[in-house]
């Protein structure tokens, strides 16, 4: 069953033209990479779904239903949850306000968490529950924006470059998370330019350059393809 | 030591209602990002539904309730406003905010005329707190104790509420980052709506509290708004802590001040104020202002053009109307027109700093006043003549921008904005208060012109030269490599920087340029009216001066021309109704709302469609 559905969405900055007819689908309980290299619109295409940046033409469906146009904080509401590539924490409120700020009720088709789940998922943010948001490491704001989303119960959530500017040992632990997300049952889009690490969880890409779809396949396929990778992802 | 102690508690007793208007003005900016200039208003207000409330309910739960009447009363003026006026704008820049907020100050000045009328009201005494207290062997009012004691707790309970409940915690999220919480499932329409409640509340408990000890009158809005802005920013814009502590230090300085130095008080919370931004520039308890923090920084604007063969054709007709004015305006026009043409000017040289340069000040007024100043005391005091004066007055103004300057560019943003405001009060609080040099409130009397521009037409030429020059020499700067790096630093200081610019000295200088071209503006209107007072350097003058520039539109050239023109006229026109501030007001929040390009920017906006519609016909 298709979760979510972008059919040929174009966005702008101002008068910058962005994304040129980006469509992409993810089905249920799917993780989903979107890779491309820095400025190729991985990260507009996030902002294009939760709302963020209001796509000019195009359509965003998520579960069967419009979502295109609505305001981030309806789009949120209906399930989708954004982890933001700058991790956006609250510097000055603690680690646990950090999560009232996302906490909404539960639904009956997502996954349901309460704060005492999420610290047995990143044990780090109980310890540090008290500081504040801004004390925190790298690693541990990365923990804690994604903890803050899924406070919202979401069905869904974008992971604009989770493997981004953290330390290796992280890295793979953060890999572990989103393997134990799909198990729960959560959809995941998330965006990277780390090939290596969204093989250790995806199981099927979009390449994105240039704003515009480039390609699009099961993980196991691009592996076949050195010539797709030289192209499109290479250093 | 009694002395002393009964001081500290008078202090602390006036800073009660500046903390709570404070407070209110800082949550509300926190959140919303939006400067409530009408923040004083509401205080105000809250002062007058109080003393109405205390005239029907009796007795101490009548005089409490009364208070808490005045508060929810305020609370819900406020969100009117918010859902009326300011929801409608919040995707325009956010200095339209500003604009709309003072047509909403107008607004309720001659409402608050109509209803409670021209005489200051006298608080009933609260009823048990009448008596005083002694303290040390000193006498001191119960109610002071009583105004203490008020401010401590709804600090404790603005605390609780912002540390230990669900909303308070979104509040201060959403100072941060409110792009963020709305993506994580808060409606931040309600918030903000929520959120100006809370702060027109709290300033109308304000001015209810203060009742007792200050009354009612039509003047507390803009007494109070200088003093709210220099708490709000020495304490750090959208921290209570902040407020509370600064609206202490002040108001305990002031009564200090009065005993030891009685004529430094205006001026003293000023340097105070500087003093604080120098060494910390966002304020005791603030954070630094980063940009583009709180979502985009809006659309680049357009590059400025050249003017085309047409447009110079226009701007020669104009300059050739006006020099017709005598012939056909007659006396009334002549006047009414060398008004206009000064204006145009004063307009023009703040368009020069906040439109090209992207610096809001809202003291511009000082360098108008002080070109005035300038001239009117060189000419009582040194017999200088009216030529040598005119050229003196730029000469001084940029002089006083070059010092104000040189503090104001180390800032940005709203701080700027809040410092300018400050120093132009100082400046004004040094010539209101130096009676001996300046005549203090009456002003500098008996400048006239030189025997031969005496003639009101012959003047009024001269107005035309002057000013029409200084307007093109602005527009002319702005095309010139100078006026090229200007607007670079405008638009991405760091990439200046990393270029090679000098942008604090670019910004510097061209402070002290259209502070100069305000000066001449000022020395233009001295000799034009043959006297001068205060009130050409007051905040009222300065956001004149900003109302012109954003009524006509704040990205063209042509922007302050048409809203000087526009607002002078318009003032002229309506000041002979009696409540022409409510329509003043009315049709500054119509225009805002309703073109939020500005005057010129609705006629870009014609001139697109028409010529689009010329296209496909």
């Amino acid at each position: 069953m298709t979760m979510l559905e972008l059919a040929n969405i174009n966005t702008y900055y101002g008068s910058a033209h962005i994304l040129h007819d980006v469509s992409l689908e993810i089905g249920s309980g799917e993780v989903v990479a979107l890779l491309g290299r820095n400025g190729a619109g991985k990260s507009t295409t996030m902002k294009s779904i939760i709302g963020l940046v209001r796509p000019a033409s195009g359509s965003v469906r998520f579960s069967g239903r419009e979502i295109g146009g609505m305001p981030p904080y309806e789009i949120c509401r209906n399930g989708i949850g954004y982890v933001p590539e700058e991790r956006r924490i609250f510097s000055d409120l603690t680690v646990f306000e950090n999560l009232e700020v996302g906490r909404r009720p539960a639904r009956s088709d997502a996954p349901s968490w309460t704060v005492e789940r999420l610290c047995e998922l990143f044990p780090n943010l109980a310890e540090r529950r008290a500081n504040r948001g801004g004390q925190l490491s790298g690693g541990e704001q990365q923990m804690l924006t994604i903890a803050r989303t899924l406070m919202g119960n979401p069905k869904m959530i974008l992971l604009d470059e989770p493997s981004e500017g953290i330390a290796p040992v992280i890295v793979e632990q953060m890999a572990r998370t989103i393997q134990e997300l799909k198990r729960e049952g959560l959809t995941v889009l998330l965006s990277e330019q780390n090939l290596h690490f969204a093989k250790l969880v995806s199981d099927r890409a979009f390449i994105i350059e240039s704003g515009t779809m480039r390609y699009s396949g099961t993980m196991a396929e691009l592996s076949d393809q050195p010539d797709i990778r030289e192209k499109y992802l290479a250093m | 030591m009694g002395f002393i102690v009964a001081q500290l508690l008078t202090g602390m007793a006036n800073a009660s209602a500046l903390f709570l208007v404070a407070s209110g003005l800082s949550i509300i900016f926190g959140v919303t990002r939006v400067v409530n200039f009408a923040h004083g208003s509401f205080y105000m207000l809250g002062a007058f539904v109080a003393y109405s409330a205390m005239q029907v309910l009796p007795g101490f739960i009548g005089f409490w309730a009364s208070i808490l009447l005045a508060g929810l009363a305020v609370g819900l003026i406020g969100l009117i406003v918010e859902v009326c006026v300011l929801k409608p704008i919040y995707k325009s820049p956010e200095l339209y905010q500003l604009v709309a907020t003072f047509g909403v100050i107008l607004v309720i000045q001659d409402l608050a005329l109509l209803v409670w009328g021209p005489e200051d009201l006298i608080g009933k005494r609260a009823p048990g707190f009448e008596g005083v207290v002694m303290i040390l062997g000193e006498r001191v009012p119960a109610y002071d104790l009583v105004l203490i004691a008020f401010a401590v707790i709804v600090l404790c309970a603005l605390w609780y509420l912002f540390n230990r409940t669900r909303a308070g915690v979104l509040v201060r999220a959403a100072t941060q980052d409110r792009e963020m919480v709305s993506a994580l499932g808060v409606n931040q329409s309600i918030l903000f709506t929520a959120v100006f409640f809370l702060g027109s509340f709290l300033a109308g408990i304000g001015g209810a509290a203060q009742l007792p000890k200050g009354g009612a009158d039509l003047l507390m809005d803009f007494n109070i708004l200088a003093a709210v802005f220099v708490v709000v920013v020495i304490g750090g814009m959208g921290s209570i802590i902040g407020a509370f502590v600064a609206a202490m230090l002040i108001s305990i300085l002031q009564v200090f001040g009065v005993h030891l130095l009685p004529q430094s008080t205006l001026v003293l919370m000023f340097v105070v104020m500087a003093v604080v931004l120098v060494f910390r520039p966002w304020g005791l308890f603030g954070r630094e202002e980063q940009a583009g923090e709180h979502g985009g920084a809006g659309p680049p604007q357009e590059p400025l053009r050249e003017l085309s063969g047409r447009g110079r054709l226009v701007v020669a007709a104009v300059i050739g109307a006006l020099a017709l004015v005598p012939v056909f305006g007659g006396q009334f026009g002549t006047v009414l027109f060398a008004d206009v043409i000064i204006f145009c000017l004063f307009a023009a040289s703040l368009h020069y700093i906040l439109g090209i340069g992207g610096l809001v000040s809202f003291g511009h007024a000082a360098f108008y006043g002080g070109g005035a100043y300038t001239a009117a005391l060189l000419v009582q005091y040194a017999g200088t003549p009216m030529e040598l004066a005119l050229l003196l007055a730029p000469l001084g103004a940029g002089f006083a921008a070059m010092i104000i300057g040189w503090f104001c560019v180390r800032l940005s943003g709203v701080y700027f904005a809040m410092l300018t405001l400050a120093f132009a009060q100082v400046l004004w609080s040094i010539v209101f208060q130096w009676t001996d040099l300046t005549g203090g409130d009456d002003g500098i009397l008996g400048v006239w012109p030189s025997q031969w521009a005496s003639d009101p037409v012959v003047y009024y030429y001269l107005v035309l030269v002057l000013g029409t020059g200084g307007v093109l020499l602005l527009r002319a700067m702005a095309h010139t490599p100078f006026g090229y790096a200007l607007r670079g630093a405008r638009d991405s200081a760091l990439r200046s920087e990393a270029i090679g610019m000098n942008v604090q000295f670019i910004q510097w200088m061209s402070f002290v340029f259209a502070g100069a071209m305000a000066g001449l503006a000022g020395g233009l209107f001295v000799f034009a009216k043959g006297s001068v007072f205060p009130t050409e350097l007051e905040i009222a003058k300065s956001f004149d001066a900003l109302i012109m520039v954003f009524l006509g539109g704040v990205q063209s050239l042509s922007g302050p021309i048409a809203g000087a023109s526009v607002f002078t006229l318009l003032q002229d026109l309506l000041s002979r109704f009696e409540y022409w501030r409510l329509c003043l007001g009315l049709l500054i929040i119509a225009i805002v709302i309703l073109f939020p390009g500005g005057i010129a920017g609705a006629g870009n906006w014609m001139r697109s469609r028409f010529s689009r519609a010329e296209v496909s016909s």
